[in-house]
């Protein structure tokens, strides 16, 4: 299999297109659970394996089922079924046979069950006719970006808990002033399609 | 057609759930239902005093045997009683905690030798070049044991000295650990009287730079004939393990270092039963008492501080105390103990 079009998409999900700095997926953890490094890096493992293994099965029913009788339009509500439903199936797994994983990801899991941003990884690989591996790639490099925006800005938070800030722009204001920040940084990395020139 | 999307969605849904059902039958794990119901019982401030982190570790811990049912300090009594009644097994004795900050020297007593304006927070200014204040052992009022505070019983008076409000504090012992001076300290709640001082350095070194500091002048372990207090690196420690009130101590003390938290102190009074043998004379620590040898004595009420060591004594019980508003019903008992 080609690797360019696989780097192509992992340099697309976490920096250019990253699901919360550019796309503004996913805003509700992002914001909640960044007071603290330690809890942004759990939510941030419980995203990139929820992403990736419902990027798996979302492609599988897509190509498997939808596509076969034709119902495509029926993709949000039945991603939505089948996400719910994995989470649940994988959190039971989780603390059935290693519980030691189950207390690490165990409060986030439920938590990003319904979010838009797994629903978003899913629609964007059907959207753009993703195969299965390059959806895979896609889920797993949508999560890291998450991660990354989410481990970022707990660091910066973590600062601005000491940091002089004016009492009414202190916790959530400021939190949003510095996302807002971020995400115009972030918008830098949009240069870094070189892939699409160079490949025609 | 509309048969289709019905049936993939319905399929795909039966699929799902059929495959939950299977799998929640085959990897339910047994949780303890009594874990819940401890759980329940907590109050949920999953403050962590007990060492666990959060209550439901907490109850966990407790149904498995590995903590007391005492351990949850903001529960406590009532929560370890019914806790223990739910288990059947025995509640265990905990004594109930309060914090104290030691330092009272604020704005108007302690000197101040360079103008602190980094981070408002106490452990930052102690990195920061130790802080503003010439004591290297005062409470710099910045608020760090404020803001961990998870029962708002903290707070900086307006002489920007930390204090606890005893009737909101749960003894949880958080301020504890974060204050970067170890100023404050857990004592049993019967106490009322604690010394808010926490500085090594003696005598005139003392007064230069604090009007309310120990200058280690051991008056108040002179003071206290029971022996509860000792002199340990320069600064009075008080054991709280006995009967001592330390009302005689902390009336003693020249820099008025002790802090009685009561809102007023018992009288002593000498009833007909006094045969005059003048004991209580001897042991008096104020001179409050005087009469004639085989009279009936008598106390002046405005001397009298009521520490009570003149009951201990009397062969013919003649001494009581009387009044004393402020007291709570545990702090009667205990007098009525001695």
């Amino acid at each position: 299999m080609d690797p360019i079009p696989l780097v192509q998409i992992s340099i697309a999900a976490i920096l250019i297109n990253n699901f919360v700095l550019a796309r503004f997926l996913g805003l509700c953890p992002f914001f909640g659970v960044s007071k603290r490094l330690s809890s942004a890096i759990g939510m941030g493992m419980a995203v990139v394996f929820v992403m990736s293994v419902a990027s798996m099965f979302t492609w599988a029913i897509d190509a498997f089922v939808l596509q076969r009788f034709g119902v495509q339009y029926l993709q949000t509500i039945v991603f939505i079924l089948v996400i719910a439903s994995l989470v649940q199936l994988v959190e039971m797994t989780i603390q059935k046979f290693s519980p030691v994983l189950y207390e690490a990801l165990g409060i986030y899991l439920p938590l990003i069950t319904t979010n838009c941003a797994i629903l978003g990884v899913a629609k964007l690989n059907t959207g753009a006719g993703y195969s299965f591996v390059e959806s895979l790639v896609n889920g797993v490099t949508s999560g890291i970006g998450f991660t990354l925006a989410l481990v970022l800005m707990s660091g910066i938070r973590e600062r601005l808990e000491l940091a002089n800030v004016p009492k009414p722009l202190r916790g959530l204001p400021i939190a949003f002033v510095t996302a807002g920040l971020m995400s115009i940084a972030f918008l830098g990395f949009a240069g870094l399609d070189f892939f699409r020139t160079s490949g025609g | 057609m509309v048969v289709v999307p019905i049936l993939v969605v319905g399929g795909v849904g039966l699929f799902f759930g059929i495959g939950l059902g299977i799998a929640s039958r085959k990897l339910t794990v047994h949780v303890d239902p009594r874990i819940d119901q401890v759980l329940g019982l907590l109050p949920g401030a999953n403050c962590g005093a007990c060492g666990y982190p959060g209550c439901s570790a907490f109850a966990k811990a407790v149904v498995e045997g590995q903590a007391e049912p005492s351990g949850c300090v903001p529960g406590g009594a009532k929560a370890a009683h019914d806790i223990a009644d739910l288990l059947g097994i025995e509640a265990g004795q905990a004594e109930p905690l309060m914090a104290v900050v030691h330092c009272k020297g604020g704005n108007a007593e302690a000197k101040e030798r360079a103008e602190y304006e980094g981070i408002a927070d106490c452990q930052a200014a102690v990195l920061a070049g130790n802080a503003g204040k010439m004591c290297p052992d005062g409470c710099l009022g910045l608020g760090t044991c404020v803001r961990v505070c998870p029962f708002d019983a903290l707070s900086i008076n307006t002489n920007g000295v930390a204090v606890v409000d005893p009737e909101k504090c749960t003894g949880c012992g958080k301020c504890v650990s974060v204050c970067p001076r170890n100023l404050i300290e857990l004592i049993p709640r019967l106490h009322k009287i604690f010394l808010a001082c926490n500085n090594h350095d003696r005598g005139a070194k003392v007064k230069k730079y604090c009007t309310v500091g120990c200058t280690a002048c051991t008056l108040c372990v002179k003071a206290t004939p029971s022996g509860a207090v000792t002199m340990e690196n320069n600064i009075p420690h008080l054991d709280y393990s006995g009967n001592e009130t330390f009302v005689p101590a902390a009336h003693k003390c020249p820099q008025h270092c002790f802090v009685d938290l009561a809102k007023a102190r018992p009288k002593v009074n000498i009833d007909t039963k006094c045969d005059g043998c003048g004991k209580c004379v001897e042991v008096c620590p104020v001179d409050a008492i005087s009469g004639e040898q085989g009279q009936r004595h008598v106390v002046n009420k405005d001397k009298c501080i009521g520490c009570g060591i003149c009951l201990d004594v009397c062969p013919v019980h003649a001494i009581s105390l009387w009044g004393g508003l402020g007291y709570s019903p545990d702090d009667k008992t205990r007098r009525q103990r001695r």
